[in-house]
């Protein structure tokens, strides 16, 4: 490929000017890595992002595209703060991410740590637990829909074989108390697995030599569990509350299908009351301020979340 | 045999692992419960599936297939008689609950747009997603926190915030249900979870060995084409399952965003209606059907997919 005397001329050349002199230069390869990902992005993200601003701003409505638009600042915004029906979908988005989050890191963790005693079979078990996560929750929304009818469903069927309570009763879907423990249950029986598997990465991250070295102070399990296990887990385990109170927060398609956001609007969760105001009912400009007002919610929490999470991870 | 010897300090004794195992298996069995209950009732006649208490043994029937393969309309029995013979075995089927086979229903159509929108989605985000990963692993670019940082920030917002001014975009563009329009979104909305995974693993491989083969007359794509990417196929399998399995998943934006000629499996399944009511067996044999793609490829590749998640957890 390189002659004798290129050879040997390339070998003399200090390696920095060697980079540079062959193919495109670096910078221009980092620029041409880059940019189409970073072009994508502006497009498809960005972009819509800074039109949603500006609707937000308008009294725009999607279905009827020829009517003057009209400025109204912040109009929408203080209608949106004054609602009583967008305070109660946050309220019931609220209820399903504090308890989804404490459902699935509560066993998750409780699994993973299982799971790490490694006993025989262990990898095919795990394996096993890990289906429901794989599966789309817009479809799990609507079996588990069938799985929470009064009669038929399976659901209703054993809890009435275990407690007594005549299956007609047992109203998963349409009962207003239960209905939020509805959509709780088939979240945390979707995403268990993903907590447990953070927590397992955590668990396994633990050197032995630490437990060897509490079991040489003579430290007793409960001991070694609260002083070494928690702490070194802890950074897993918040990196995953981050993670899926992120997603539960945006959460749309199982709920959606499974209770409609109902009976009334019980769990009407913020995404679904937004696909309500943008898509049925067009107050584009209105859904767009509400749609802004959650993006800035969930990453103004993240950024304080994160934070803390750096902290602990110094420790 | 004494269990004193023969126990290491962090090995778990036996009996602790025998009650772990307990309970795994038996989380691990009740949690599989509701998609064996899918998986039967796939199999199960209509008046089956509703019947109550819920019928545990029955006799299987391939009715729910043949329903979500086919479009029916009911006929009097007198006009059924007249017929020509049943020629396939689904045709009796049908006969047999006086209705004829009108045609076959979208559910096939629908599959495809799913395997075409997720495949290639995956593939774009996931060739871009390494490119980009690439560039910011291993050249100086300015601004390279914040930017990581507003790339992971684009999937903060709700779907449903993004879809309002997508779809008003698509209508002018003409992309509205289009294969072209989904997949530009599923990649754009996947390329920021691969850019940031694979920077990790790419983080990971050592520089020297591409400045070594930079030495040695190798261009610097060549040494990313021949060095790096033999090096990175594990992380790249594992960043190609997540954007697949969220791609092959999607609701919000295929429900919201197409209608009819590119509308994936997700919205179409839940839609599938009987007579009075949703055909459960139909529903339960379409997404029996919509699983097995899945749940082979995670089989395949669970080893890259623990990694991949875990990755997010460890490497961060």
């Amino acid at each position: 490929m390189l002659n004798r005397t290129a050879e040997s001329l390339a070998r003399a050349t200090p390696a920095p000017i060697a980079r540079r002199v062959r193919g495109l230069s670096d910078k221009g390869l980092a620029w041409l890595f880059i940019a189409p990902t970073i072009i994508l992005l502006l497009a498809i993200n960005i972009f819509p992002l800074f039109w949603a601003i500006g609707l937000s701003f308008t009294n725009y409505r999607a279905n009827r595209p020829n009517e003057p638009i009209k400025n109204v600042g912040l109009q929408n915004y203080e209608r949106i703060l004054g609602d009583a029906d967008i305070w109660h979908a946050m309220q019931a988005t609220a209820h399903f991410v504090v308890w989804t989050i404490v459902l699935q890191t509560v066993i998750g963790f409780m699994l993973a740590y299982l799971i790490d005693r490694k006993f025989r079979g262990h990898a095919f078990w795990t394996t096993i637990i890990l289906v429901p996560m794989m599966l789309s929750p817009a479809v799990v929304g609507n079996f588990w829909r069938f799985l929470y009818e009064p009669q038929i469903g399976l659901f209703s069927y054993a809890v009435s074989f275990i407690s007594g309570i005549p299956a007609t009763q047992v109203q998963m879907l349409s009962n207003v108390s239960l209905a939020p423990w509805s959509i709780i249950i088939v979240d945390t029986w979707m995403w268990t697995p993903y907590v447990m598997l953070i927590c397992l990465a955590g668990l396994r991250s633990i050197p032995d030599y630490i437990y060897e070295a509490a079991e040489v102070d003579r430290a007793s399990p409960w001991r070694q569990f609260w002083s070494i296990t928690l702490p070194m887990a802890l950074p897993f385990i918040m990196l995953a509350i981050l993670f899926r109170g992120i997603e539960n927060f945006k959460m749309f398609d199982m709920v959606n299908l499974l209770t409609g956001g109902g009976p009334g609007s019980t769990t009407e969760v913020a995404s679904i009351t937004l696909k309500r105001e943008a898509f049925e009912k067009w107050r584009t400009g209105y859904s767009s301020a509400f749609a802004i007002i959650l993006f800035v919610a969930v990453f103004g929490l993240a950024n304080i979340y994160v934070k803390a999470l750096n902290r602990v991870k110094q420790r | 045999m004494s269990l004193a010897s023969a126990h290491s300090v962090v090995e778990p004794r036996p009996w602790t692992k025998r009650i772990a195992a307990v309970l795994v298996i038996a989380y691990a069995l009740i949690s599989i419960v509701p998609l064996l209950w899918i998986f039967a009732t796939s199999f199960k006649t209509p008046p089956d599936s509703i019947a109550y208490p819920p019928k545990i043994v029955f006799q299987p029937s391939v009715e729910g297939y043949c329903n979500l393969f086919t479009t029916r309309t009911r006929q009097e029995p007198g006009y059924i008689e007249s017929l020509p013979p049943a020629t396939t075995f689904c045709d009796e089927v049908t006969r047999k609950r006086n209705m004829v086979i009108a045609g076959p229903s979208n559910f096939v159509p629908r599959f495809i747009n799913s395997l075409v929108i997720a495949f290639g989605s995956t593939f774009c985000a996931v060739f871009l997603g390494t490119l980009a990963a690439y560039g910011f692993s291993r050249f100086k670019v300015p601004l390279i926190d914040d930017l990581l940082f507003f790339i992971l920030s684009t999937r903060m917002m709700p779907p449903i915030a993004v879809a309002i001014p997508i779809y008003l975009m698509y209508r002018e563009l003409g992309l509205n249900d289009t294969a072209l329009g989904m997949i530009l979104l599923y990649t754009s909305v996947n390329v920021s979870l691969a850019v940031w995974l694979l920077k990790g693993f790419i983080d990971e491989i050592p520089r020297e060995y591409e400045e070594a083969a930079m030495i040695d007359g190798y261009t610097r794509l060549q040494a990313f084409w021949k060095v790096v990417l033999p090096q990175a196929t594990t992380g790249i399998a594992a960043t190609a399952i997540f954007c697949l399995i969220f791609a092959w998943n999607e609701y919000a934006f295929a429900a919201l965003l197409t209608s009819g000629t590119a509308q994936t499996a997700p919205p179409f399944i839940p839609q599938i209606i009987g007579e009075g009511g949703q055909d459960w067996p139909a529903v339960a044999a379409g997404t029996t059907i919509f699983l097995v793609p899945i749940l082979v490829f995670t089989i395949l590749l669970r080893k890259q997919l623990l990694r991949g998640i875990t990755f997010g957890a460890v490497r961060k």
